[in-house]
């Protein structure tokens, strides 16, 4: 459990959370349109004549954007509700032209499933937790108000009104910022894994309504607020922290907290009042009359089922049990589908380019991908070339650290050449004289005349002061500037020191 | 040439085919009628060189061997509910005034691809709401008929009253009807015409302005079952932009069309004879049993128990999803804009939809939000909807003992404008013997029976199991035969 806790002068508080998260569905047609969904468009130029609510339109329901709500409910283990509906939510609004949206209270396509988010002390997380989700919901997105292009107007776009959300409706049971954030970061790598939505909260892609209210620990629980249209982690955890403890004060010098709507303003961290619960609108939900009852055909069940490729738990329970990496590894490798995709591709490049199996080199590989490649890239900085990122030319310099060929300070600097000017690795290796000698002629010459020029070192090392194996080690590599091969070096200084 | 406007919709295609006449003679002529009827107030626009454009690419195509089409050189009406690309769809309505849309109506494209032209767009109740036409932003529409002995002026019904008035008075062959409560059925019973709504999702309603959503279906309106037959075929069919649209093949009612019942039940339902319904009513639904009977029907008596509940039901879901289809009407995009000195968005929104929307239509507006509101939504709503469902299986159970149901369309003969416009409730029972159906989504007709004893049609009503439209347009077709309806109002306009 989390120990968070607001410190009132009445004592401690704490907070509960529930999550309502819209995600706009990736597809190239809107929901119930034909419309494009490109972001960025000039405005009203992704518009049909549905979304534009023109007489005599009429909804259609796109296939696709059925098949992703599914198959997200089945990522998070939801039940799939084979019979749902879309309902009418009526309110006018200039951005609206139907007057309404179409949405589904009553019988959403998704029920009930859960989510885990991993224990992080770091963050706050001290054990794992599961976090229950209620509902997905389809519905339609609104389209935009613009308000800066005339001095007296307001102009609209259509662009993005009809555009598909999921809402995902969590169940109040988080309890701290840090899990909040937790919850929607796990929430976004989950869709990002099976492509529902792209996750991207700065275009919109994805926001949250952040419903919060407080209690004394083991009491009722208090009366909430929502903040809208939250967008990105980092402000979902700024408005729990502000809303809990402006409830908290409020609470405590007397006050009532109101059922209400509020807005985050992003400039001072804080939330403020939109509506209070008396103004709020009557949506007036009835069942569409447009469009059918939605029936899922279990052939359709199966192919989403089909569809969906392995999940972040899964995958990362495998890193962990199969390929035997650290829990550490399992989880950063397996946050970002472009992380995982990344690695998964380097291992089975460096596995066939090796000749060995992906569990034997896994941990090589992961840290490589986590640590290595990441901080040559960083420290090139503008001098590198992504694209010269490539799997293939990793993996031979994998391949040539496996093969004691090269020293790992030679990989990173391989790896810097590779990057700024994608030549090959084995290339480079040879001309610029990045290899380590595990010639045994050379490394025993060496050897040799050092033990010579030490004579009092050995006689210590025979009598027993055996760390003086380490200033062998060190003079030989000096003596082969660096480039021998430690493993040989180690064993042959062995075999001559007796 | 006045004789051609005579004709019906099998003449006018069969006539054109066999070169009897060309198509633009028959488009001249109607054009011709349809100019001299304007104090019928049927048309909101005119189109006369739509007509002749259509007719003149028919006569193209028989001068070049090529197929006519269903409806070749058959020019029509279009009722002002469905959106024709450039011009004028109002819906009746002051806030669509001047709207013309970029895109037209699947139901109108199926037309025109199967050889029809335009004469015009008819008037209607404004939004389709009204049973008299009168609640058009565009005045009333005059049915051609009148009292025996008085001059006053008479409705045409509603809401396809410009459709309606247009085919009697013979402005036209045909014209295409809308029906969510009776809308095709009350016009054609009080002008003696025919006009069929069929399944609902047969005819796409993509294009067509929405009234109450589960329930508008498109049909036509025509003096003949052969007309409605010939033309239903033309207008539909499966479309993928109409999510409720029917997935089904279109039957060849035309060629299937027989008046030999002989095997079939006619169910009679005792519910439908009701306190208020007009002796004469009562009377041409006797007549109609003997007529079916006469073509080798058996009449068993029917019962279909929740009949009662129906026009209240209807009344609140019809309602409701007006309230919220009409919503789009708001000063944004397109029609009325009202924008007051100083306004804001709110501001807009009110000036524009009480400038923009009839009484009848705020009416239904205010009393389809006031169902849906919390607090009201299961009482009224969830209730409704419990009763449509029972309503459905009445008629399932029905049709476990019978094959059609024959019935009154309405339960008076047409009316003088004006009678009935100060009490909506009266009004409203106009639809009490069509509204069934209509909440049962089933295939419904009426065909004129006689005239009464003022001169006015009466009209009976066939009701069929859903996607039996033939068994429905055989049973009306038994009745055309034995009826032998040839009235016609004498031509005052």
């Amino acid at each position: 459990m989390s120990e968070y806790r607001i410190q009132g002068a009445t004592g401690e508080w704490e907070v509960v959370i529930g999550l309502e998260v819209h995600a706009q569905v990736t597809s190239n047609a809107k929901l119930f349109s034909g419309a494009a969904t490109a972001f960025g468009a000039e405005p009203n130029c992704n518009v049909s004549l549905i979304d534009a609510a023109m007489p005599g339109m009429l909804p259609v329901p796109n296939r696709e954007c059925i098949r992703q709500a599914v198959r997200t409910g089945m990522a998070i283990e939801a039940q799939i509700n084979k019979y749902s509906r879309f309902d009418r939510k009526n309110y006018f609004y200039a951005d609206l032209p139907q007057g309404y949206q179409i949405s589904q209270l009553y019988h959403p396509i998704v029920g009930e499933g859960q989510l885990l988010i991993e224990a992080d002390e770091k963050a706050g997380l001290p054990e794992d937790k599961v976090i229950g989700i209620e509902r997905i919901h389809v519905e339609q997105d609104a389209g935009k108000l613009m308000h800066d292009q005339h001095p007296t107007m307001s102009y609209v776009d259509l662009n993005r009104c009809g555009v598909a959300l999921m809402e995902i409706v969590s169940k109040p049971d988080m309890r701290s910022p840090a899990e909040a954030g937790a919850y929607v970061r796990k929430l976004r790598s989950i869709l990002r894994y099976v492509g529902s939505c792209d996750g991207n909260m700065e275009e919109g892609s994805m926001r949250a309504d952040v419903n919060v209210s407080v209690r004394k620990p083991g009491e009722e629980f208090g009366t909430r607020t929502e903040t809208k249209n939250v967008n990105s982690v980092r402000f979902v955890m700024q408005v729990i922290e502000h809303e809990a403890n402006r409830q908290v004060d409020l609470i405590e010098s007397g006050g009532t907290v109101v059922q209400e709507t509020r807005l985050f303003d992003v400039a001072s961290g804080t939330t403020r009042s939109m509506r209070s619960k008396e103004d709020a609108h009557d949506y007036r939900y009835f069942p569409d009359p447009d469009l059918l009852p939605l029936e899922l055909e279990d052939s359709f069940l199966d192919e989403c089922r089909a569809s969906l490729p392995e999940l972040p738990d899964a995958k990362r329970s495998r890193y962990e049990n199969e390929l035997g990496l650290t829990p550490y590894n399992a989880r950063e490798l397996t946050a970002e589908v472009e992380t995982f995709a990344r690695f998964e591709t380097l291992l089975s490049a460096t596995s066939s380019a090796i000749g060995k199996d992906e569990k034997a080199l896994a941990t090589q590989v992961a840290n490589w991908s986590l640590s290595v490649a990441p901080g040559v890239m960083k420290s090139l900085g503008d001098e590198a070339d992504p694209a010269n990122a490539t799997a293939e030319a990793q993996a031979a310099i994998l391949k040539m650290q496996d093969a004691g060929e090269i020293s790992g300070g030679q990989a990173k600097e391989i790896y810097e050449i590779v990057l700024k000017t994608g030549r090959a690795p084995d290339e480079i290796a040879d001309s610029e004289g990045l290899k380590q000698v595990s010639d045994t002629g050379a490394i025993e010459a060496a050897i040799d005349e050092i033990i010579a020029n030490n004579g009092d070192k050995v006689e210590e090392y025979r009598g027993g002061k055996d760390k003086l194996f380490g200033f062998f080690v060190g003079q030989t590599m000096k003596a082969m500037q660096g480039k021998a091969n430690p493993a040989v070096v180690n064993q042959i200084l062995k075999g001559k020191l007796g | 040439m006045t004789e051609l406007t005579n004709l019906g919709v099998k003449d006018i295609r069969d006539g054109v085919a066999s070169g009897s006449f060309t198509a633009r003679e028959v488009a001249e002529a109607f054009n011709a009628a349809v100019a001299e009827a304007a104090s019928l107030n049927a048309f909101i626009v005119t189109t006369p060189d739509h007509a002749l454009s259509a007719a003149d690419a028919v006569d193209a195509k028989r001068a070049k061997g090529e197929e006519l089409g269903a409806m070749g050189g058959v020019p029509i009406g279009m009722k002002d509910l469905f959106a024709t690309k450039g011009v004028q769809t109002t819906a009746a309505s002051h806030i669509l005034e001047g709207f013309k849309p970029q895109y037209e109506s699947t139901v109108s494209q199926n037309l025109w691809d199967a050889g029809a032209g335009m004469l015009g767009k008819l008037n209607l109740d404004q939004f389709a709401m009204g049973s008299s036409n009168e609640t058009s932003y565009f005045g009333n529409v005059q049915s051609p008929w009148k009292k025996a002995g008085s001059n006053a002026a008479m409705s045409p019904g509603g809401s396809s009253g410009g459709s309606s008035s247009a085919v009697s008075a013979r402005l036209a062959p045909a014209a295409t009807g809308t029906d969510t409560g009776g809308s095709i059925r009350q016009p054609a019973a009080f002008t003696g015409i025919c006009g069929i709504k069929p399944t609902y999702g047969r005819c796409s309603r993509w294009g067509v302005v929405a009234f109450a959503s589960s329930l508008d279906q498109a049909g036509p309106m025509a003096r003949s079952v052969e007309d409605c037959a010939i033309m239903l075929e033309a207008m539909a069919g499966f479309d993928p932009k109409d999510a409720t649209s029917l997935q089904m093949d279109v039957p060849n009612w035309e060629a299937a069309l027989s008046a030999d019942l002989k095997g079939k039940k006619v169910g009679i339902p005792r519910e439908y004879r009701m306190d208020g319904t007009d002796e004469e009513i009562l009377k041409s639904w006797e007549q109609g049993k003997e007529w079916l009977r006469d073509a080798g029907a058996e009449i068993v008596d029917i019962s279909l128990p929740h009949t009662k509940y129906a026009l209240p039901a209807y009344y609140i879901v019809a309602p409701a999803e007006a309230s919220s289809n009409l919503a789009r009407y708001d000063g944004v995009r397109y029609g009325l804009r009202d924008l007051p000195d100083g306004a804001g968005l709110q501001d807009m929104y009110a000036a524009t939809r009480e400038e923009g929307f009839g009484d009848e239509v705020k009416r239904r507006i205010l009393i389809g939000t006031y169902v849906l509101s919390a607090g009201f939504y299961d009482a009224y709503y969830t209730q409704a909807q419990k009763v449509r469902t029972l309503v459905s299986r009445d008629f399932d159970e029905a049709f476990a003992q019978c094959d059609v149901i024959l019935a009154p369309t309405t339960p008076t003969a047409s009316f003088p404008l004006g009678d009935k416009s100060d009490d909506p409730l009266a009004m409203y029972l106009n639809d009490v013997f069509a509204v069934p159906a209509s909440l049962a989504g089933l295939p419904a007709m009426s065909v004129p029976a006689m005239l009464n004893s003022d001169g006015l049609p009466l009209g009976l009503q066939l009701v069929g199991k859903a996607f039996d439209e033939q068994g429905v347009l055989n049973a009306g077709l038994a009745i055309q035969q034995r009826a032998g309806f040839d009235a016609q109002p004498e031509k005052w306009w």
